[in-house]
């Protein structure tokens, strides 16, 4: 696999390591975001590292943004490719959620839809979504939207030809191969299959206000109509435990 | 003892920024602050505070405000001018590029900007509460500023004040940014367009359309031609401020301080950062050309902005203001003289 270094104008650059949706090239970037924290940690304020402002995994690639008045952008260029030369993979090792979803008709416009062009039941269509492992490739396109992976491709649609104006927030949601939560009220073209009540960005939390990362792994847990209620409301009351809802805290 | 300044009237397209929200790219937050950070740095030079200290962005409408408590200096920098109507109906003008003090129940009115940005800096910088080590508001998730809206009517904004009763108002010569085209850096995404294509887009002339927020600006010129139809759209990947995306249509889009972490639109190539505040200076229908620098050439060309800085700031002229003199002479302002 031949790892481009690839210049995102004066104070980023991207560590690309294929250009596709791959579990195997997401362990890659993954790896290099391990060995650039550690590096990081090890060498202190004044190392190759020290302008590093922000670190972002993609699927496929690691963005790396920097202080181009502290750091010197070729120098640390060359640390970054001969980091990712010999750093490691890591496949597991981020946190693993069950998070409820309730999936009544309310929540799932779509899910009847799906079943009926899949030749599925409503029931089959839902467990295959409950008993899948999700991995959560990247965070993006608004602030806690998971990117994730897993969906069993007989699952696998397009997205709507004409997106929704309003997707409500925490709809799960599917398109393509992917699968995610819709963090905030926003226009959407992905098919709705529920809805969460746990948030999935709290400001509250100024360590992590995204409740997901990147390697982090999910799966579903159907919840009834009146526990969607009761959580819904504890969420809104600050009172939801976020780590209730860890099944592994992760190594990452 | 702090000041405390009342929003009267939000305007349209104003809020609280700093120099940015970091280290929380990857959970999609936008790292958002001043779209015009060198423009900001003067306002805040001109009333004293460290260069970085959060103050107001005007986008367009400008907002009113009164003193609700405290001595508050204040200096806008850009193209507009406020007018100051003293507690006592007395009016005058402020213009930019210089300091002047508000007491209790003075009230401010911005102009409103015809294009561009400005920004109006306050004693001590606005004290709006810190989220995710920033006061930068983001719109999209809510935070920064007050309540993590844009400048509304009603919000109280907190500040430092003037507490000597002799100090030295500032005046100083305009910012001026270099003509000349924006530069860039090609790629990352430069293979993913005809080689003509690059040509073209280094060559030509763009428009800059009225389609602009803080989170992107679009252009219209000369189609960009993608190598393939297919290429149009990629794997999504990392994206700064600055980054020139282009979708299948072929005009191309910069993205700007308010803009998503990632993207699938390929992207053919990156503004340095030493001309991304002169992007916040455009605008609508105006025509901009790109020419492409390497890195050396872009570390160049920031470290003579840098210099420009400095040079700029060492000659703010400063002179020695008589707090009751300004406040019971309209006429009074600025005084070289000064006692």
């Amino acid at each position: 696999m031949k790892i481009r270094l690839l210049a995102l104008g004066d104070s980023a650059w991207t560590v690309e390591f294929g250009e596709t949706i791959d579990p195997a090239l997401h362990a890659r970037v993954l790896g290099l975001a391990a060995a650039l924290a550690q590096a990081r940690a090890a060498l202190g304020e004044g190392g190759a590292f020290s302008g590093v402002v922000d670190v972002v995994p993609t699927f496929r690639s690691l963005t790396v943004y920097y202080n181009p008045l502290l750091s010197d952008g070729q120098h640390l260029g060359e640390e970054l490719l001969r980091l990712a030369a010999v750093a490691g993979t890591v496949s597991q090792g981020g946190r693993h959620w069950r998070i409820p979803v309730c999936f009544d008709d309310e929540f799932a416009p779509d899910l009847n839809g799906l079943a009926q062009s899949k030749g599925l039941s409503r029931e089959a269509v839902i467990s295959l979504v409950t008993e899948a492992n999700f991995r959560v490739y990247m965070i993006g396109f608004m602030p806690g939207f998971p990117y994730m992976g897993g969906l069993p491709a007989v699952l696998e649609v397009p997205r709507l030809a004409t997106p929704r104006k309003v997707v409500p927030a925490r709809s799960l949601a599917i398109a393509g191969a992917m699968c995610a939560v819709y963090p905030w009220e926003s226009p959407g073209g992905w098919r709705l299959l529920g809805r969460t009540p746990v948030p999935m960005f709290s400001v509250a939390d100024p360590i992590s206000p995204s409740l997901l990362n990147s390697g982090d792994c999910v799966c579903w847990q159907a919840i009834d109509r009146p526990l969607y209620l009761e959580m819904e409301a504890a969420a809104n009351a600050g009172v939801l435990d976020r780590n209730s809802l860890l099944l592994a805290p992760g190594a990452l | 003892m702090s000041g405390l300044v009342e929003v009267i009237d939000g305007g349209i397209g104003n809020s609280i920024q700093d120099a940015g929200r970091f280290g929380f790219r990857h959970m999609g937050i936008a790292v958002s602050g001043c779209l015009d950070l060198l423009l900001a740095r003067c306002a805040n030079a001109l009333v004293g505070n460290a260069p970085d200290s959060a103050c107001i962005e005007i986008r367009a409408v400008g907002p009113a405000l009164e003193i609700k408590h405290g001595r508050v200096r204040m200096a806008l920098a850009g193209n507009l001018c406020a007018t100051l109507m003293r507690g006592d109906g007395r009016s005058r003008q402020l213009l930019p590029w210089m300091s002047l003090t508000l007491f209790p129940k003075d009230r401010l009115e911005i102009d409103t900007l015809t294009g561009g940005t400005a920004y109006l800096a306050v004693t001590g910088g606005i004290r709006s509460p810190l989220q995710l080590g920033s006061r930068s508001t983001y719109q999209r998730a809510m935070i920064g500023g007050i309540d993590g809206r844009q400048l509304a009517t009603g919000q109280l904004l907190p500040c430092a004040t003037q507490e000597h009763r002799q100090y030295h108002e500032s005046q100083s010569v305009p910012w001026a940014y270099a003509d000349g085209p924006i530069r860039v850096m090609p790629g990352p995404q430069e293979e993913c367009f005809k080689p003509e294509s690059m040509q073209t887009f280094l060559r030509a002339e763009y428009r800059v359309s009225a389609q602009q927020d803080r989170m992107g600006m679009r252009l219209q010129g000369p189609s960009l031609v993608h190598v393939t139809p297919q290429a149009a759209d990629i794997v999504s990947d990392g994206v700064t401020p600055g980054a020139i995306q282009v979708p299948g249509n072929g005009q191309p889009i910069i993205l700007l301080a308010d803009c998503q972490t990632v993207g699938g639109y390929p992207k053919i190539a990156t503004v340095i950062s030493a001309d991304l505040p002169r992007l916040a200076q455009l605008q609508p229908e105006q025509m901009l050309r790109f020419c492409a620098v390497n890195a050396a050439q872009a570390k160049a060309a920031l470290r003579a902005r840098e210099a420009q800085w400095e040079t700029w700031v060492s000659g703010i002229a400063f002179g020695l203001a008589n707090v009751s003199a300004l406040y019971n002479d309209p006429t009074a302002g600025w005084d070289c003289a000064g006692e």
